[in-house]
């Protein structure tokens, strides 16, 4: 063959390391994201492990009430005697369990609403946007709030309401990506090539659309987290049986003055988990040269 | 419609017609107001061209940017929809395809585009970029079958096999675009519309594929519609060039015939804007240098879209618009100063 062929031939340009591997030295080297990381997977282990680590039944009382950390409770306990430390460790799960599920439905609606706005336009996008826009125009958590509501309260009913509450970030951000995807010539090869629009969507369009979503999916994990905090808090979450992070807080008002315990570890719970997510989020925003980004 | 026999053997015959544009248009609307959009216009990016492309020739389109070319290109691959006017491919009107209709066609008449970096999907691999053609058509089924034959294709393209599971961004810029040539040419089509093919590559990489497309015209009975702004390459490459301006075809010629003897104003500025290597020549030729901008083509000229730039322009060309006219054997141009010029006595 040619000249040039040749050279082609042996391979011109090197291969470059795995995004993976990019990604652990890069977490390595940033301290906030290797706190983040550590504490997070503390959360997570806890979270995971729940039933074994938990020194005590977190319904069971006991008439040690409201006494301080100690070595029989380490974190003390709460005004009907029960272990903090049993209960903040099943409020982990919930937590973590609420966050990542909320978001996992919100991105799957919030994309698919999104991806099929701009890829097919015309009165698709604009019913489509029109719903969007109206849920833009409220905070999110203002939603969530009405919908519980309307649903009533319960892991299902929370979990629906912070789900729904995010989709528009979700749809925003695919559709305007996909705006952008759609003028790439990789498209109009695809579609001179009889790609069907489906698997143009799929194949072609959302796998360059990711970065921004993950992003995104990162972010929103410690909102829902938040906004189910908030929502328990307020006495619109799960069940008042369920040892949630916002409910024991919540609970721990009226003994702020005698058992600080009770108010600062639900607390730092909360702060901590949402904290490391975001330094998280923060560094694979970096990573993936992201800008934007919107939460409650 | 009438389609084809599988190999296209027998629908082949040099110099009948594969494609014909019969007065196509398109016009952009221009839409402003951020709430309330509105039409505050049309940008009139293909504004009645005709035009028949042969089977197996090289048809070259050229013009500055922004003529039309691109457009004329994204029309006949179904990625535009005209305004008005007609696409005939072997006969049948490319409006009136069905689905079944469609897919036979896209299967005869596939792309290569401009830039190597934005027309490969940046996650898929070469593999999948060159095989899905073949997934999606159907023709073969099998992993394995789809693989030995992107092998094959990359093979004919000059790449080695070992290139097959490498993404766009770990090959240079001409072995993407040699990757763009293997998935155009992996259904076998019979026209193969090339948008700038060349125009994002190093001059000596140029070269190398535009032999490429040389070696696979022939090998594979392909014709093209090679759209250009690179007059040497253009003439290099093509058996008969058609000259667009603003929307518009102002000359249209067999190759040789168009460079040696340039018949429209607009043609002959183009192409004393290319050096001639021979210098005797480059001495003695007539030196015309466009001034001006080009028109928008939201409000083109009335008359003779060119006379706002025509050195020849009289208060003839502002009112009259110029059709294309015969002036020589397979050679026509759009002027209304032609015929006077070889009418009149010198
Ligand atoms: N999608 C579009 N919307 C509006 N105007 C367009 C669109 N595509 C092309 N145009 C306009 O049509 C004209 C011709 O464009 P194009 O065909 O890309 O030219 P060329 O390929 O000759 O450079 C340009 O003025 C361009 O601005
Ligand atoms: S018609 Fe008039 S303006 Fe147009 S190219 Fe001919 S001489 Fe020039
Ligand atoms: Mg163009």
């Amino acid at each position: 063959m040619t000249q040039e062929a040749v050279l082609d031939r042996a391979g011109a340009a090197p291969r470059r390391s795995s995004g993976w591997a990019r990604f652990a030295s890069l977490i390595l080297a940033d301290k906030k994201a290797l706190v983040g990381l550590v504490i997070l997977s503390l959360f997570v282990v806890a979270a995971v492990l729940g039933p074994v680590l938990s020194p005590y039944d977190p319904n069971a009382m006991d008439f040690d009430m409201i006494v301080g950390p100690s070595w029989t409770h380490p974190l003390g306990t709460d005004d009907l005697g029960r272990d903090l430390l049993s209960r903040l460790i099943v409020g982990t799960q919930i937590s973590l369990f609420v966050g990542v599920s909320t978001v996992a439905i919100a991105l799957v609606l919030g994309v698919g609403l999104g991806v099929l706005a701009g890829y097919l336009g015309g009165w698709v996008d604009h019913v489509i946007m029109r719903y969007i826009d109206l849920q833009w125009a409220f905070p999110n958590f203002i939603i969530a709030v009405y919908l519980v509501a309307v649903l009533g309260t319960g892991l299902v009913n929370v979990i629906v309401a912070i789900s729904l509450a995010f989709v528009d970030d979700f749809a925003r951000i695919a559709r305007s990506m996909v705006l952008s995807i759609k003028e790439e010539q990789y498209i109009a090869a695809a579609r001179t090539v009889g790609v069907s629009d489906f698997r143009i969507m799929w194949r072609h369009i959302l796998p360059n659309a990711t970065a921004p979503i993950i992003v995104q999916a990162t972010v929103s994990v410690s909102y829902a987290i938040l906004g189910e905090a908030s929502l328990s808090f307020l006495g619109l979450g799960v069940e008042a049986a369920t040892p949630t992070w916002g409910l024991i807080l919540s609970e721990s008002r009226s003994f702020i003055s005698r058992a600080w315990w009770l108010g600062i570890f639900p607390g730092l719970a909360i702060m901590l988990t949402v904290l490391s997510i975001n330094f998280l989020g923060d560094a694979l925003r970096d990573f993936l040269d992201v800008r934007e980004g919107r939460g409650i | 419609m009438t389609m084809v026999d599988p190999d296209g053997g027998s629908t082949r015959r040099p110099g009948k017609p594969l494609l014909e544009l019969c007065d196509l248009r398109k016009h952009f609307p221009i839409r402003q107001g951020a709430l309330f959009q509105r039409t505050v216009g049309q940008a009139k990016a293909v504004d009645g061209v005709s035009l028949t492309i042969r089977r197996g020739e090289t048809l070259g389109l050229v013009g500055e940017s922004g003529c039309g070319k691109s457009t004329i290109g994204r029309c006949i691959l179904k990625l535009e929809e005209p305004t008005s006017g007609k696409i005939l491919f072997d006969g049948a009107d490319t409006a009136g395809f069905d689905r079944q209709d469609t897919a036979a066609f896209r299967r005869r008449v596939q792309a290569i585009f401009q830039d190597p970096f934005s027309s490969l999907n940046p996650r898929m691999k070469v593999e999948d970029i060159v095989g899905e053609p073949l997934l999606v058509h159907g023709v073969e089924r099998e992993h394995s079958a789809i693989a030995a034959r992107v092998r094959r294709l990359l093979d004919v393209c000059g790449l080695s096999a070992g290139l097959a599971d490498r993404y766009p961004h770990e090959m240079s810029g001409g072995q993407r675009q040699r990757v763009g040539i293997a998935r155009a040419l992996a259904l076998r089509p019979d026209l193969i519309i090339c948008d700038e093919a060349v125009s994002a590559l190093d001059v000596s990489i140029q070269a190398q594929i535009i032999r490429l497309l040389e070696d696979l015209r022939d090998e594979f009975d392909l014709t093209y519609l090679f759209i250009g702004h690179d007059l040497s390459v253009v003439r290099h490459i093509c058996h008969r060039v058609a000259v667009m301006y603003l929307g518009k075809l102002v000359e249209l010629s067999d190759c040789d015939r168009l460079f040696e003897t340039p018949q429209h104003p607009y043609t002959k500025a183009l192409l004393s804007a290319v050096p001639v290597p021979d210098p005797e020549i480059e001495e003695r030729r007539e030196h015309q240098v466009l001034t001006g901008e080009i028109p928008s083509p939201t409000n083109p000229p009335s008359g003779c879209v060119f006379h706002t730039r025509c050195p020849l322009a009289d208060a003839d060309c502002r009112s009259v618009v110029p059709e294309l006219k015969t002036v020589g054997p397979d050679h026509a141009a759009a002027c209304l100063k032609i015929d006077q010029r070889i009418t009149e006595p010198a």
